[in-house]
Order: C-alpha cells, then structure tokens, then sequence
C-alpha cells in the first residue's frame, strides 16, 4: 500500500476534489440548509463528525465485513452517528435543531458519508480514513459556507442574523432579492463557484465529448 | 469610402497589432455595414442570402410596432390617470413631460418614451457590457442576436421598474440565460426570459402586483389578465374592458404586450419571411385553443378562469407578445419540422394550464416558454430517433 501523506488526504478536498464542485456530491442539502450561516455551520459540524466517525468505524472493522453485506453495515454505522448528533442537536441546540428539521436525518442519505466509507475507508487505515472524512467534510463545508453567505447576505441582508444590509421594510435602503431565499439561487451560486474554481483550476475542467467542426472559412471580402 | 477606412484600419486589429484584444470589437462593426469574409465551408451547405445578422435586425425591426404602442399606452395609462385626479410624477422623468392630455397622440408618445427609453438604454448598455467582456475574454465575435434580447426584455417589464434592476435582471438573462452555454446559438434558454425570470422570483413587489403598471404614483390597477382570473369575462366588462380593447391594447400590462394588433403586424411580416417558424406559432395557438375549450368544457364553480374562451387568452396578458417573438427563437426552439409541432402544442399547453389551474401566477407564458425551452432538445431527439427507426424499417423490411 502505498504510504498516506496525512496533510494531503485532508487538504485535497477542499479545493483539487472538492465533494460538491468535482465529485457533484452532497447537492440536495445544499440547497436545502444553506439560506443562513448559522443553520449552515451547524450542518457543516454536523457532517464533518459524522463522516470523520463513520470513516473511522468503517475503516476499523473493514477487513472483518463481509462483501455481501458491508453496505448494509457502513449504513448501520452511520445512521447511528447521525442519531447521535440529531439528539444532541436536540439537547443543546434545539432552535438551530428546529430550522434543520429533517436535514439532519437526512445525512445518512448524504452522498458524501457513503462514498468516503465505500471508496476510502474501505481501502485504508483508521487513521488516514478519519483524515479523510474530515476533509471531505471540511469541502463540503467551505461550500455550504459559501452560499450561505451570499444568500442570507442577499436575500435577507444579514449574516449570522446580524443585519448587514438595512432592508426597506425596516426603514433602510437595501431591497432584498427573493430568489436567494429560494432553493434554486443555491443551483445558481453552486454553479458559479464551480466556474470560478475551474478558472483557477483548470485541470478540473472535463474534456469536452463532442467537438464542433468550423464552419467557415475566412475569403476576399466581397 | 468606407471600405477603405474600414480595411486601413484592419492590420492594427489582427493578430500581432496594436488593438488584437479589441478585434471582437472592429469585427462587429465591419459587418454591421458589409457582409463578413468568412464563407461556409463545411458542414451545412445550404447557401441564402439571410444570415443570422439579417435575421435579427429583421426581428428587431418587427418589434417596432409593439415598442411604439407599448409607449403610447404607457403615456395614455398614466395620463388618464391624472386626467382621473392624481398628480402627475415629479421625478426626473417629469423633465421631459410636455403635457398631460389622455386624448393627445404626441402627449401620450413623449410620457411613455420618458419611461421606455431609459429601461431600453440601461438594457442594452448592461447587456452589451457583458456580450463584449464574453467576447473579448472568450475571443468570439459579438453579434447582433443582443438587439433582440434587448428589446424583446425592455417590452416584456413594467414602466415602472426601478432601472438597477433592469440593469441587474438583463445581466443576469445574458450571462447565466446564454454567455456561461457559449453565447449566441448554444444557449438552450432564451435570455430575454431568463432575465425577467429571475426578477419575477427575486423582487416581485416591482414586477407584479396592481401598483407597477401605470406609471403614476398610488395609481393601482390589476393587469386585465388578473382581472380575468378574479371574476372572468364578467369582470373583464364590468371594468369597462371590450374584447377590442385588449386586442387593440389600451389595457395595462408591460410595456410591449398589450397590444395583440400591433404584435400581429411584426409578427406577420416574421411569418411572411420564414424568420419566425409558423409550424411553432400554429403549435402554440393549438395547445392554447385545444386546452382552454378543454377548460370551457370541464367548467368550474370557483374558479372563473375555467370559463374564459380561447378568443380573451389569445388578447390578453402576454401570450400574443410570447407567441410571436419569444417561442419563435430559433436558438432555443426545437429545431425538427415536427418537433416544432410538439414544442409550441406544449407551450400553449402549459401556458393555458399555470394560467387556469395555478392561483399563484396569473400570467403563464412565461414560466410555459421556459418550460418549453428545456424541452427543446428531448423533442428534436425522439423526433430523429423516431426518423432513424421509420427508415431502417424500410430498408429491413
């Protein structure tokens, strides 16, 4: 087995193998959480520990979990993480837990927890695999974060529920714009974070399937 | 003469000169006055005299007439309504106001081009601004598609928009709606749409509602389509609204879709000329007639808008506007003689649908276009595939 550069599992995804802009994983909460930078964090702690943990475990008893059933298994495991944090959620953080409602469940069905546990902490040791779920949750976090940001400051004028922008309604001058408040501006700022990451990264960037023939060619002006 | 300038000036723009970034630039202007010097050379091979320039100065002049009544109504509005004991505005717009007179042409003409021409400037000045950067980063040639976009998206909104969010909504449309697919041809949206899209959800207070269609202060007026929807023909009379006015178009709505007359004068000469397909205008008007008698048929207690014959869907709102100069884009239309059947029975289908059934939005044809666009390319592919499979047939068979 070839030797794991700890800082290199834990910094590749967030930016060369990000879960969300290259591995197109995780989408459905995104768009689901991210209208505030407080609900955001706390889902972004949230999945960081449970993919932390759930590699951890997974990776611990990999080489006892037979084949036929180890998807089952990982899924035990990671649902049982995913109830603690919704308790504790519960107990700690019971307005933040209340604005998240299903979406902490719903982390077991996130993309990224499983795909870590199959692709990765199957394949490696403890160690490097609870590296390597923090970073993938420290990628999908970065992202979360982002888009958080932008909507709640456009859509609402605030960040973390401090008001940045005084809204009209409140007697200021800032006009909030809807769509962010909307699922779909979270589609649109995922989108353009993509963009800009592939400009900066180009290697990134899939080669295109098709390639379209030109159709002209330059002659005397006539 | 001006050849000569144009082809001094040549060497400074090409590769190697002084200006090569601003060769996007100087192209679009040597062609704006003569044909480019690229021939076609692989690939298609039909051969026409109209290229796509000519097309979309053609379609751009067909909105005149709409943009000239879309004016005049907004002046005729507004001054009826001060005629009717509102005062009249006195922000900038009132420096160029020289009368208030509801039955006077020129009065009602110089109003309404103190607010349509501004939205048109700060449209085409954002649009073009983002078309250039594209072109200039991307090394593809500006095109004149943008003066469609421009002024289809500068009739589509209400004379009373605030202008950074024309500026905000076009560069939206332009930038996400097409240059992020490629620009001109590779965008499967119609940007004009897509920009009044993102408005519509974004800041609804200044694009729906009853304040933002006459452009006087606590004027308020629901459009004739929500109207309709509210109390259906009966209403429609009762406000004082023939059938006559609202093909004619002295009704509030945007700027450049009440006028069903007006629209049908650009929009025939676009028939005549092949530029719009009519296989999408015949499509569109069959999905809008089949559903609405469907509709007529069913009928509905609570609901007026089950009743409303196909004649009023057809005049009011924006469905002639949507009909004549946004399904028609070639670019996002389906490209299939057939397929165009399908893809405009399927807008007039939805748009008579969200109208009807969805309390939420009382204008449909723009949701229904956008719907329609993102069908485009699945039609056209089982039209071929259906194609592919009725000639294989007869070679086995």
């Amino acid at each position: 087995m070839s030797v794991i550069n700890t800082k290199e599992v834990l910094l590749t995804p967030i930016f060369n193998n990000n879960p969300i802009a290259l591995q197109i994983l995780g989408i459905c909460s995104a768009l689901a959480v991210t209208t505030g930078m407080q609900t955001s964090l706390v889902m972004t702690l949230a999945v960081i520990f449970v993919t932390a943990f759930a590699n951890l475990f997974v990776s611990v008893i990999r080489n006892h979990i037979p084949g036929s059933i180890r998807i089952i298994v990982q899924m035990t495991i990671i649902a049982s993480l995913v109830i603690l944090v919704d308790q504790f959620l519960k107990a700690y953080a019971f307005d933040t837990s209340k604005q998240l409602s299903v979406f902490v469940g719903l982390i077991i069905t996130n993309c990224i927890v499983m795909g870590r546990a199959e692709a990765f902490a199957m394949k490696n040791p403890p160690m490097a695999s609870f590296i390597d779920g923090i970073g993938n949750g420290l990628g999908y976090g970065l992202i979360l974060l982002v888009v958080a940001f932008f909507r709640e400051l456009l859509g609402a004028g605030k960040l973390f529920g401090v008001v940045i922008l005084p809204t009209v309604n409140n007697g200021g001058w800032y006009n909030p714009n809807g769509l962010m408040l909307l699922a779909p501006s979270a589609f649109f700022l995922i989108g353009l974070f993509i963009w800009a990451l592939r400009t900066w990264k180009s290697d990134q960037v899939e080669t295109e399937e098709h390639k379209m023939a030109p159709h002209t060619i330059a002659s005397e002006a006539h | 003469m001006l050849r000569k300038i144009l082809d001094s000036l040549t060497p400074h723009f090409e590769k190697g000169g002084k200006y090569e970034k601003l060769f996007p630039l100087f192209e679009a202007m040597d062609t704006l006055f003569y044909q480019p010097n690229s021939v076609t050379h692989t690939t298609s091979h039909v051969r026409d005299g109209i290229d796509l320039k000519r097309i979309m100065i053609v379609v751009w002049a067909c909105a005149f007439p709409a943009m000239f009544f879309g004016m005049w109504n907004v002046g005729f509005q507004a001054n009826t309504a001060i005629a009717g004991g509102l005062s009249a505005p006195t922000d900038w717009h009132s420096w160029f106001f020289i009368g208030h007179d509801p039955s006077s042409l020129l009065d009602n003409m110089i109003y309404g081009a103190a607010y349509f021409l501004p939205v048109y400037a700060v449209t085409f000045a954002a649009g073009v601004f983002w078309e250039v950067l594209f072109c200039i980063v991307r090394k593809h040639e500006v095109n004149e598609g943008f003066f469609v976009t421009s002024i289809l998206y500068a009739l589509i909104v209400p004379p009373t928009i605030p202008l950074w969010q024309v500026a905000l909504g076009i560069s939206f449309g332009v930038v996400i709606g097409k240059e992020v697919f490629g620009g001109t041809g590779k965008n499967f949206l119609n940007p004009a749409l897509t920009g009044r899209a993102f408005l519509f959800f974004a800041y609804p207070a200044q694009i729906s509602g009853d304040m933002v269609w006459t452009a006087v202060d606590g004027f308020s007026g629901a459009t004739a389509l929500s109207i309709a929807s509210s109390g259906g023909v009966d209403a429609l009379l009762q406000n004082g609204i023939t059938w006559f006015d609202a093909f004619f178009g002295s009704i509030q709505g945007s700027m450049g879709e009440t006028s069903t007359l007006a629209i049908l004068l650009g929009g025939a000469v676009m028939l005549v000329m092949g530029v719009a397909s009519w296989r999408i205008v015949a499509g569109t008007l069959l999905g809008m007639v089949a559903t609405t008698l469907l509709f007529n048929a069913i009928g509905s207690d609570t609901n007026p808008m089950f009743a409303l014959p196909w004649y009023w869907h057809f005049v009011l709102g924006g469905f002639a506007f949507g009909l004549i100069f946004m399904v028609t884009d070639p670019v996002s239309a389906s490209m299939t003689h057939l397929g165009r059947w399908y893809y405009g029975a399927l807008i007039g289908v939805m748009a008579t649908l969200i109208r009807v059934i969805n309390p939420a939005y009382p204008e449909g044809m723009m949701l229904a276009i956008l719907f329609g666009n993102l069908f485009a390319p699945l039609i056209d592919y089982f039209v071929v595939q259906a194609n592919i499979k009725r000639r294989e047939a007869r070679i086995n068979g």
